[in-house]
This record gives structure tokens, C-alpha cells and sequence, in this order.
């Protein structure tokens, strides 16, 4: 198979802009006459499924939650990045895209990063007509600050809640087209297969999730808008409904799967309380601003925050400050997080044995209690709140914890993916971040891909194949995938063994965490890859799940999600292995600078790892795409 | 810790539901409440028993999507949503209540769950600004004053959880409504349509069978997100003046 990024040849900056002109549009009246499928409303969903419904299309938009309010998206904190240079900073498009691109340590398509900066600014435009919130300035305009080490102020940002503001923003945009009629919306219904006749998407299957139904749905086109795969850790900082299926059913019905070992670690989590853990809770980075991260020079298991006070400034060890001089504890999300998972793994540890210091103490007396208060207030109370620990009095704990999959559906500049007909959307594929994502930029991501890319490259395809090019849902393909969910669903429900379904998602997470997680090497994968394969046969034959399948039935959906993460577990295994270099957010062992720094290797892995689906239990197949780098050149990253 | 539970439990809409009593031994303060659902119903299951359903999705505070009535409280005792509810607010060998939210326009669907779908619907009958995708103005062409900004953002910081509903003894949604309303209401962007739009989610309120306010602030004292009641104010009072100056607007019911 021949992977066609589909970049448009010209100037970087007139990429874009040409490629509009040389699409083929669809005419208004015809418009009504398409149908298109959404699955997932968090900003890339109904971003894109409210555009498509206000140009004419008949949309049906698809969200497990109780309302498409809900999504994940909605929980985004910090910002959105957008290069609008309001400060006279010295920002630019350029300047996003060089950015953004060697934040992704070099792993990401030029042309596609350019188009997301380029489109940045329309985002933040749309987003203050739709009665977006953002923080404003005395003056009445709107408000920047510099988030994730970036050296210009261009986040926007509405509080610590920038995720519910623009997802409320884009919801509002999708509860006008549902009132219009032009959008169909399904709450609480879960996609759960892909329906492809003629080598084209045709449509899905989804399972209601109040009635147990398992229904049909055919349209001309398809758009996955599914958000990431980070739940495969079990513990990680998505929703506990975050899912992959989606996703992975369209990997196994011909859509490759990219990068799929580039996950983001976020070093400045709430560390695990116990085995009861369900989910962990970020705090924002902006902490390491005025907190400093160290653990005891020597092993002091257990100790907790109240002693910590007392401990000697002799007896501490600033790891980041001594290893990193000139960035200090402000060092990338990546290196923040391994040096923290290195120094517990020396038994450095403080309290559970994984978490390190982060200490306001000196800033606080600098600055004074109220200072320090007005900046991280909120922080601080939701640390009290989970912890029962007052962060005014000792130093905080943190450890890493996965927050974002950079990789995804592997789609083309039209983020269409291998299925013709088939798009991904948001941080469902994996075109443009890289190996590693900057601070704020997940949002503009989805909204860049929901308001301004689909609009324009669905119509090229739809214009193409034609209105009459429709496959009904009485169609034999659509019978059949019906009848494999449903057995599969009947599979799930009659295995009545003696795990729960929580106990193989947490081994499945351990192990992926363990060996798959920051820092790899190729025993390690070999072992977990062993793991892995042995865990989803007892799966099969030892999980129990209660209740009926015609019911609200959350244990079921929730095995459903976790059968497809025992195979996805596995290929991002595989990925890694095959990528025996360092790079952004994954620390390869058997890659490393005298030093002890991550290595990248150019020369052998500048390309993206695109793979395919051939048979369960069967090894997937790697397609490369290289990447061509003409705008920028590739540098290794130093923080010393 | 040690906790008796007194949990709803209800087949489905249509079923008539129970109390169902647990004993719950294996409880650490450091639990969230929902973990210690979890850890209960990974007990049920391994005793072959059907676990609890609840709603409950980000559980960091934000998604609204988590409920329970405990205790008499929506989200507990503290004001916060229940996934930010810890263990640590109960005392070792507490009975504890737990109840879906009991309103007519949020029916039960199983155990603790509810449908508020009502709640889309309100916002479908004009909780939007009328803009199209492109097109639109650049984002520092109207300034707004920060105060005004702020405010608006204070409204907006509503989950859409539906514990003001459930806090409330007319079961209201004014509360949420108001908060809706207000957002758009002091923004410039949403000013041009504010007349219909109260109108019409007012109407749409009033279809899905919420009940009336009678001023008790039962429900600002609930909202996990110190939602004020000078929304509701705000709402009444775009609202009459909206009466008395527009038009006959029609709205399609609720089911």
C-alpha cells in the first residue's frame, strides 16, 4: 500500500489556500441530498457536525455520554494557541508552525501543521461570535498569556476552563442545526462497527445504550471525531468513558492506525491515593512557573509532606535544577516527567514511593501567601480537596500521568483516512502533532478540523463520488455487521467467569504503563507484548459480565471498550518496538546520548508508522510515510 | 472505614424501584465516592450480584455528566460535584442515603441514573447565537468591559448537571435556565436575538414540566459551580421586559 499524505506541491504558505481553490465544491441545492455521519461531540465533533449541518448536509451525530455536552474535551483547562499576535510579540503563523512542529520533535507533516496555525486565527474569531467567554483586559479586548514553555503570549484562555467554554461554544453552534433540523442527534448511543461495501465507508453500527438496540445507520460519508486512546492505561487523566473502539473497529475494517506508541505524559498529576484509583486528575503545568520539584538525596520511603518541611536543604535534591541549569524545573513536559519516573525508580520516591516534590515554600516567602495565592488558588484548593493535604503548609506530590495520544487513524492532508469516505477528526487521528504536543494546542487541533478543514475537503469527495453513489442500510453488509456485533455482544455477556472487567483493564494498564509508557526497551516490550496476549485470552474465557444485553448496561459497554484496548495494546507494543529511537514524549533505552538525554535518529525514522490491519492474532502490517522537511531544519533538543 | 449504604434501585423507567441496604467494609478515606460505588460493585459482581448504575464521566469536576442525591444533598454534603466528593467527608460507620434526582423532567432510567435530556432541549430552543461557520468578525472588533466579560463568564460556568432541579422542592430549572440566558444576555454577541431567546427557553422550560421558583435558594446553595440566583433575576426580568415588547413565539413541547 502506497500511504499519499496528499500535501498540495507549492510554497508552504500557499498550500492551503490553493488547495481550496483546486477542490471540488458541492452545489447548495445538491448539499441536502448527502448524508453524513459524526461520531463523538467534543470540539472536533460538533464543530464539524454543526458546520456541515449549516452548509445544507443531513448530518446524524453520534455521543455515548448523556449529552454531547459531556465530552471530553470539556475538561481542557489551560488554553487555546492561536496566532493572532494581539500582544506585538513577535508571533506569527510561521512562528506556530516552527513551533508546533519542533515541539513534535520533527515526527509531523509540515504542510498540515502550517494549514493548523494558518487557520488558528478564524478559530478565535468564530468562538467570540458564539458568546465564548474568553478572559479579557481592562480595555474590553481579549486576553493572552504564554503557556507551555512558548516564548510569545498566544493562548487565549477563559479562566481554567477554556475546554468547557469553546466545547459549550460548539455545542451551542450544534443545538442550532439540531433545532433546525439539519442535525440528528444520538445521545447515549455508542458506535461499534464500521460498514465498508466497494472499498467505501457506507456507514455504522451503533448500540443504543438505554435500550440495548443495535441499529444501522447508512450515509455518504463517515467522520470518527472520537478523541484519543489514553484509557488504555487504565489510569490517565481522560474520562472514564474515553474510548478507542471507534477507532479500532475502523482500523479492522481497513483504516491504518499511525503512530500508535506517541503518548503524552503529564508530569504534574495527582499522584495515586490506592488500588481504588479510577482516574487521575491533572494539575496545570503553569505550577513549575513558581514550584520546585525534588525528592530526598537519599531514600526516605514514605515520607510524607508535614516532614518534608523539616528536611535540610542539604538532604535535597533539585533534580531538574541540577540537571537541567538554564531550563530548571520549566524543562518540557517529557523530560519533567521521565526524570521524575527516574528518580522513583532510584526508591527516591516520597509518600506511595511514586511521586516527587513540587515546593511553593520558597515562593511563597519571596512573594508572600497571597501572591501565590491570586495565581494558583484554584489549584491549590482542588489539591486540598483530593489529597486532604493543605499545599500552603508542605510541598505538594505530583507524578506523570497519560494525557494525550498523539497517534491515531493515520488520514491524508483531506483527513481522510485509507477508507475512502472515512475521516477522522481531532485527537482521533494523528497528523499533527508529532511525537509530542505543545501546551494549548489540542484544542485549536479539534476546532481547526471541525470549523475550517472538514467543511472545505468533505465536498471535494462528496462532489466526486456523486449524491446517487449510496448504499441503503437493507444492504447485506449492514445485516451482517449487525449480526457480528451482536454475537459479539452475546459473546461478552455469556462468558460469566470470575474477573471483573475493572481487574483486566488495570493489568492491561499496568502493563502498558510498566513497559509502553516513558521510558522503553526492547525487553521490557517483548515481555509486555507476552503479557498482553496472554491477558486477552483470559479475557475471553474469564471475564464476567452481569445483566442483559437489552438494558442499560454499563458493565457491558464497558467490556466492549476493553476487549478493543487488549488489541490495541498490543500494536502500540509493536509500534515501539519497531521505533528503537527517542523522540518527543517516548524515551527509547537503547537510544540515548552519553548523557542519558533521549536520541532521535533521523536518518532511520523520519517517517510515520502507518499499520495495518491483517487477521486477529496476526502480526499488523507497516506502511511508511517519510516525511519531507524543506521549511525547517531538524535540530536535536537540548535543555541543559 | 465502615459505611451502610441505602442505595436506589430501580429495573428500569417503567419499574417500580427500592431501597436496597449494603454494608460497605472496605472504604479509605482517600476514596472518592464514585470509587467507593466502584469498589462496591466490584464486590457485587464477584458475589454474582447485578452492581449500581450511576452516570459519571471526566471525574475531575467538569463534564456534569455524575449526580446522587446523598443524603438529602445533590452531590453530597459538600458543594462540589460528587466525583470531587471524598470519603474523608464521612465518618467511619455513617449510614449513607444515596437517591437518582427526583424530578418529573428527569425520569429514572436505571438505579441512580436519569434522563436530562431536558435539558438539551432548552438549550435547542435558543441557547445559541444565529452565526455560521467563517464570516464572522475579528475577535477584538467589539470590545466587551472586563466586568461584563466576567460576569458573563461566571453564568457560563455552569456544568449542566441538574442538581439545582434536584436541591429544589418545585423541582425548577431556573437556576440553569437563568444562567443560560444571562451568558448570552450581557454579551454583545448575544444581545441582537436576547428577546426570543429568553422566550423561547423559558417556553421550552415550561413544556418539559419544570416547576416554578419560589425564591427558596435552595438551588444556589447546591450548585456544585456557585451558580448565583441574581441569574434568575436577570432571567425574569429579560423575560418581561421580552413580553411586553416581541412577538408571539412558538415552541414545539417536550416529551
Amino acid at each position: 500500500m502506497k500511504l499519499e499524505s496528499k500535501i498540495p506541491e507549492g510554497p508552504l504558505a500557499e498550500k492551503w489556500t490553493k488547495h481550496k481553490f483546486n477542490m471540488k465544491l458541492v452545489n447548495p441545492a445538491n448539499k441536502r441530498k448527502y448524508e453524513v455521519i459524526v461520531v463523538g461531540t467534543g470540539l472536533a465533533g460538533a464543530s464539524a457536525a454543526a458546520s456541515l449541518g449549516e452548509m445544507g448536509y443531513n448530518v446524524k451525530a453520534f455521543c455515548f455520554q448523556d449529552s454531547p455536552r459531556r465530552a471530553h474535551s470539556i475538561a481542557a483547562q489551560g488554553g487555546i494557541n492561536a496566532a493572532k499576535n494581539y500582544q506585538n510579540d513577535g508571533d506569527s503563523i510561521q512562528r506556530l508552525f516552527y513551533d508546533t512542529i519542533k515541539g513534535g520533535d520533527y515526527r509531523a507533516r509540515e504542510g498540515n501543521v502550517y494549514r493548523l496555525a494558518e487557520v488558528s486565527v478564524n478559530i478565535i474569531d468564530q468562538c467570540v461570535a458564539q458568546g465564548v467567554p474568553f478572559a479579557r483586559e481592562y480595555g474590553g479586548l481579549l486576553a493572552n498569556r504564554s503557556f507551555g514553555g512558548a516564548q510569545v503570549s498566544r493562548t487565549f484562555y477563559a479562566r481554567g476552563q477554556t475546554g468547557q467554554q469553546l466545547l459549550l461554544g460548539a455545542y451551542s453552534a450544534l443545538n442550532r442545526q439540531i433545532a433546525n433540523g439539519k442535525v440528528k442527534m444520538y445521545n447515549r448511543t455508542e458506535m461499534l462497527d464500521l460498514v465498508v461495501v466497494d472499498g467505501k465507508a457506507r456507514g455504522i453500527i451503533t448500540r443504543d445504550l438505554i435500550t440495548g438496540k443495535i441499529e444501522s445507520h447508512s450515509a455518504h460519508a463517515v467522520l470518527l471525531c472520537t478523541g484519543g486512546y489514553g484509557n488504555v492505561f487504565y489510569l490517565s487523566t481522560n474520562a472514564k468513558g474515553s474510548n478507542v473502539t471507534a477507532a479500532w473497529r475502523a482500523y479492522k475494517k481497513g483504516a491504518l492506525f499511525a503512530n500508535p506508541c506517541f503518548t503524552q505524559i503529564h508530569p504534574t498529576c495527582i499522584p495515586v491515593s490506592g488500588d481504588h484509583q479510577s482516574k487521575l486528575t491533572l494539575m496545570s503545568e503553569s505550577l513549575r512557573n513558581d514550584g520546585r520539584v525534588w525528592v530526598p538525596k537519599k531514600a526516605m520511603p514514605g515520607l510524607k509532606s508535614k516532614d518534608a518541611v523539616n528536611l535540610h536543604e542539604a538532604e535535597r535534591d533539585y533534580f531538574l535544577e541540577r540537571k537541567y541549569p538554564s531550563f530548571g524545573n520549566l524543562v518540557p513536559r517529557d523530560v519533567a516527567s521521565r526524570n521524575a519516573k527516574q528518580v522513583c525508580d532510584e526508591g527516591r520516591g516520597v509518600g506511595s514511593g511514586l511521586a516527587v516534590f513540587l515546593d511553593f515554600t520558597d515562593a511563597i516567602k519571596r512573594d508572600g501567601e497571597d501572591v501565590i495565592r491570586a495565581k494558583y488558588g484554584n489549584l491549590f484548593d482542588m489539591y486540598h480537596q483530593i489529597t486532604g493535604e493543605n499545599p500552603y503548609k508542605g510541598p505538594m506530590m505530583i507524578y506523570p500521568a497519560v494525557h494525550y495520544t498523539m497517534g491515531g487513524l493515520w488520514v491524508d492532508y483531506n483527513l481522510m483516512t485509507t477508507v475512502p469516505g472515512l475521516y477522522a477528526l481531532g485527537e482521533a487521528n494523528f497528523s499533527d502533532h508529532g511525537a509530542n504536543r505543545l501546551g494549548a494546542s489540542a484544542l485549536m487541533q479539534g476546532l481547526a478540523d471541525g470549523y475550517f478543514v472538514i467543511p472545505y475537503t468533505i465536498g471535494d469527495y462528496l462532489a466526486t463520488i456523486g449524491w446517487n453513489d449510496k448504499v441503503g442500510t437493507d444492504h447485506p453488509a449492514f445485516k451482517e455487521a449487525i449480526e457480528a456485533v451482536q454475537q459479539r455482544v452475546n459473546k461478552l455477556i455469556s462468558i460469566k467467569g470470575n474477573k471483573t472487567v475493572d481487574e483486566f483493564h488495570r493489568q492491561l494498564g499496568l502493563t502498558m504503563w510498566d513497559y509502553c509508557g516513558m521510558a522503553r526497551s526492547e525487553e521490557g516490550l517483548k515481555k509486555a507484548k507476552k503479557i498482553i496476549q496472554d491477558l486477552r485470552a483470559e479475557f475471553w474465557t474469564n471475564v464476567n459480565v452481569l445483566g442483559g444485553t437489552s438494558e442499560l448496561n454499563q458493565e457491558l459497554e464497558k467490556a466492549g471498550r476493553v476487549a478493543d484496548f487488549l488489541e490495541l495494546g498490543e500494536l502500540m507494543v509493536d509500534d515501539a518496538l519497531n521505533r528503537t529511537e527517542s523522540c518527543g514524549g517516548h524515551f527509547r533505552e537503547e537510544s540515548q546520548t552519553p548523557e542519558g538525554e533521549a536520541m532521535r535518529k533521523d536518518d532511520d525514522y523520519a517517517y510515520v508508522s502507518a499499520w495495518q490491519y491483517t487477521g486477529d492474532n496476526q502480526a499488523a502490517a507497516l506502511h511508511k510515510e517519510d516525511l519531507k522537511f524543506e521549511n525547517v531544519k531538524l535540530t536535536q533538543r537540548s535543555y541543559k | 472505614m465502615k459505611i451502610t449504604l441505602k442505595v436506589w434501585r430501580q429495573k428500569d423507567s417503567k419499574s417500580k424501584g427500592e431501597f436496597k441496604t449494603y454494608e460497605h467494609s472496605h472504604v479509605s478515606p482517600d476514596m472518592s465516592f464514585l470509587e467507593m460505588l466502584d469498589v462496591l460493585n466490584t464486590e457485587l459482581i464477584k458475589k454474582k450480584e447485578e452492581p449500581i448504575s450511576f452516570d459519571h464521566d471526566c471525574r475531575e469536576g467538569i463534564c456534569g455528566m455524575c449526580s446522587l442525591y446523598i443524603n438529602g444533598h445533590p452531590h453530597g454534603p459538600l458543594q462540589t460535584t460528587t466525583c470531587q466528593l471524598h470519603m474523608r467527608s464521612f465518618s467511619d460507620g455513617e449510614t449513607i442515603t444515596i437517591e437518582p434526582w427526583r424530578a418529573k423532567a428527569f425520569p429514572v432510567i436505571k438505579d441512580l441514573v436519569v434522563d436530562r435530556s431536558a435539558f438539551d432541549r432548552i438549550q435547542q430552543a435558543g441557547g445559541y447565537v444565529n452565526v455560521n461557520t467563517g464570516g464572522v468578525p475579528d475577535g477584538n472588533a467589539i470590545p466587551i468591559p472586563k466586568m461584563i466579560a466576567d460576569e458573563a463568564f461566571d453564568a457560563a460556568t455552569c456544568i449542566g448537571c441538574g442538581a439545582c432541579v434536584a436541591a429544589c422542592k418545585n423541582a425548577s430549572a431556573m437556576l440553569f435556565v437563568g444562567a443560560k440566558v444571562s451568558q448570552f444576555a450581557l454579551l454583545p454577541q448575544g444581545k441582537v436575538e436576547a428577546k426570543q431567546r429568553v422566550e423561547k427557553m423559558v417556553a421550552q422550560m415550561d413544556a418539559e414540566g419544570f416547576g416554578a421558583c419560589t425564591n427558596t435558594y435552595a438551588c444556589e446553595a447546591e450548585c456544585p459551580k456557585g451558580i448565583k440566583i441574581t441569574n434568575i433575576a436577570r432571567m425574569n426580568r429579560e423575560y418581561l421586559g421580552a413580553m411586553l415588547t416581541s412577538y408571539k413565539v412558538e415552541v414545539g413541547g417536550g416529551e
